[in-house]
């Protein structure tokens, strides 16, 4: 294994042991994630607004807030005992260590999707069942691109005193353009549209992904360094 | 590629602004094989800060560090695999046991059998017994010397410290003055940063008195204790 994949692969490793081991990131996700869906659940009215119309925002929002929750974490990781030093001080790029840290996000809010997903089909009575693999696919397209931003963006605001509050506020624009593609995905997905309308808006999140995940690996090195 | 005629760590006219703030003032440090400087001064004298910028992780403001004949701020990250920094804080994860801490540090520098190299660096520092034990669980004491293996696992040639006798009882104290000692006849540099004299007095091979930012005094050999303490005092009342 190169030296490159090895710093990631600990790095990702390291972070999901300690996430399993105290289930603080993806618990508290899970938790706001089901709130989220309930309280949109009984807050609508059905008589006014179709579910297939609420349906895909409402998941889109949970989705996009518990992973929120989740990156918050990825870095405060690291605050403890000053171990992104350790990090930085080892001779290793500083690109391995954003992609092991984009990985064990990408795992985190993954997870957090995967408990959220059966709770909409729940409250929201949406039959996904048929279209399940186009959704799981549309979800992993649109999860790269906000996280892979949300990564750097944690990194960034982790040494901030306001982490907490500046990591949505930086995050949130960059948010928007894989949230609209994924709603509209998904709006159209559930309402059985060919693939043909679709096409567009998953090339644009494919497009998103690329830039920036490469623009992210590219800058990492200037966030993280003093 | 390093030069192999260089010194291990240079440091040529190091300055540090915070703001308006002169955090250090053009000091120079030069540590060549076998040598061992410790940097004295009162709070705020700018000891950390040096200590931080001879590892990499402050950027000066102006100056440079070259380490073994190559710009530290060189974008290649091998020129940082000869320094190894015990610093105030551990580098540790509380949530995981020392051996896995030690562990993932031995991937990231990439050595063979990182658990083995775990268990190995841990003896070294008598925490064999701990191996298992979150670090949350640790002493102080405990957690330094781990972070003191962490430090020497990968065998870094330059080690620079932060006030490493900090919260130590004195068998541990005494093994990091033998760890220095024997690392030094093996011909690795050191830079200890330290309050406590005795424990570093007799194993320097240079010393360097920090006051405000700057170099106030530079000796090698250092003097004696009981002719330095005397004048160290006049400048602290200055």
């Amino acid at each position: 294994m190169s030296s490159w994949l090895r710093v990631a692969a600990a790095v990702a490793g390291k972070d999901i042991v300690i996430e399993v081991r105290t289930k603080t990131a993806i618990l508290s996700a899970v938790v706001f994630a089901a709130l989220v869906l309930i309280v949109f659940n009984f807050a609508r009215d059905a008589s006014l607004v179709s579910t297939t119309e609420l349906a895909p925002s409402v998941l889109w929002i949970t989705f996009a807030f518990a992973g929120m929750i989740t990156l918050n974490r990825g870095f405060n990781l690291e605050k403890e005992n000053a171990a992104l030093e350790g990090l930085l001080l080892a001779p290793v790029p500083r690109s391995a260590i954003y992609v092991g840290k984009l990985i064990s996000n990408l795992a985190f809010v993954g997870m957090v999707e995967a408990v959220a997903l059966p709770l909409f089909v729940l409250f929201f009575n949406v039959p996904v069942w048929g279209v399940l693999p186009g959704l799981l696919g549309l979800m992993v397209l649109a999860t790269i691109g906000f996280v892979a931003v949300g990564t750097v963006f944690s990194a960034m605001t982790v040494r901030t005193r306001f982490s907490e509050l500046m990591l949505p506020m930086l995050l949130l624009p960059f948010m928007v353009p894989p949230l609209i593609g994924a709603v509209q995905t998904t709006t159209r997905l559930l309402a059985g549209r060919p693939l043909s309308e679709m096409i567009g808006w998953l090339r644009i999140l494919a497009l998103y992904d690329v830039v920036f995940i490469t623009l992210c690996v590219l800058i990492f090195p200037a966030v993280v360094d003093e | 590629m390093p030069r192999a005629d260089a010194p291990l760590l240079e440091a040529h006219g190091l300055e540090r602004r915070f703001g308006n703030t002169r955090a250090v003032r053009g000091v120079d440090v030069t540590v060549g094989s076998g040598d061992l400087v410790a940097v004295f001064g009162p709070n705020g004298a700018g000891k950390t800060t040096l200590l931080r910028m001879l590892g990499g992780l402050v950027r000066p403001t102006s100056g440079q560090v070259v380490v073994k004949g190559r710009d530290l701020k060189s974008t290649d990250p091998e020129v940082r695999r000869p320094i190894g920094l015990l610093s105030h804080q551990s580098f540790l994860y509380d949530d995981l046991t020392a051996s896995e801490n030690l562990a993932f540090a031995a991937r990231i520098y990439g050595l063979a059998e990182p658990p083995a190299a775990a268990l190995e660096a841990l003896a070294d520092v008598g925490l064999e017994h701990k191996a298992h034990e979150p670090v949350r669980s640790l002493s102080r004491g405990m957690v330094q010397r781990v972070a003191l293996a962490r430090a020497l696992m990968a065998h870094p040639e330059i080690l620079l410290l932060d006030e490493p006798f900090t919260g130590l009882d004195a068998p541990a104290a005494r093994h990091i003055q033998d760890v220095l000692a024997r690392r030094r006849s093996e011909g690795h540099g050191a830079v200890v940063v330290s309050h406590q004299f005795a424990e570093v007095w007799d194993i320097a091979s240079h010393m360097v008195v920090m006051i405000e930012g700057a170099v106030v005094m530079r000796e090698s050999p250092p003097p004696s204790l009981g002719a330095f303490l005397p004048e160290y005092e006049s400048w602290l009342r200055e």
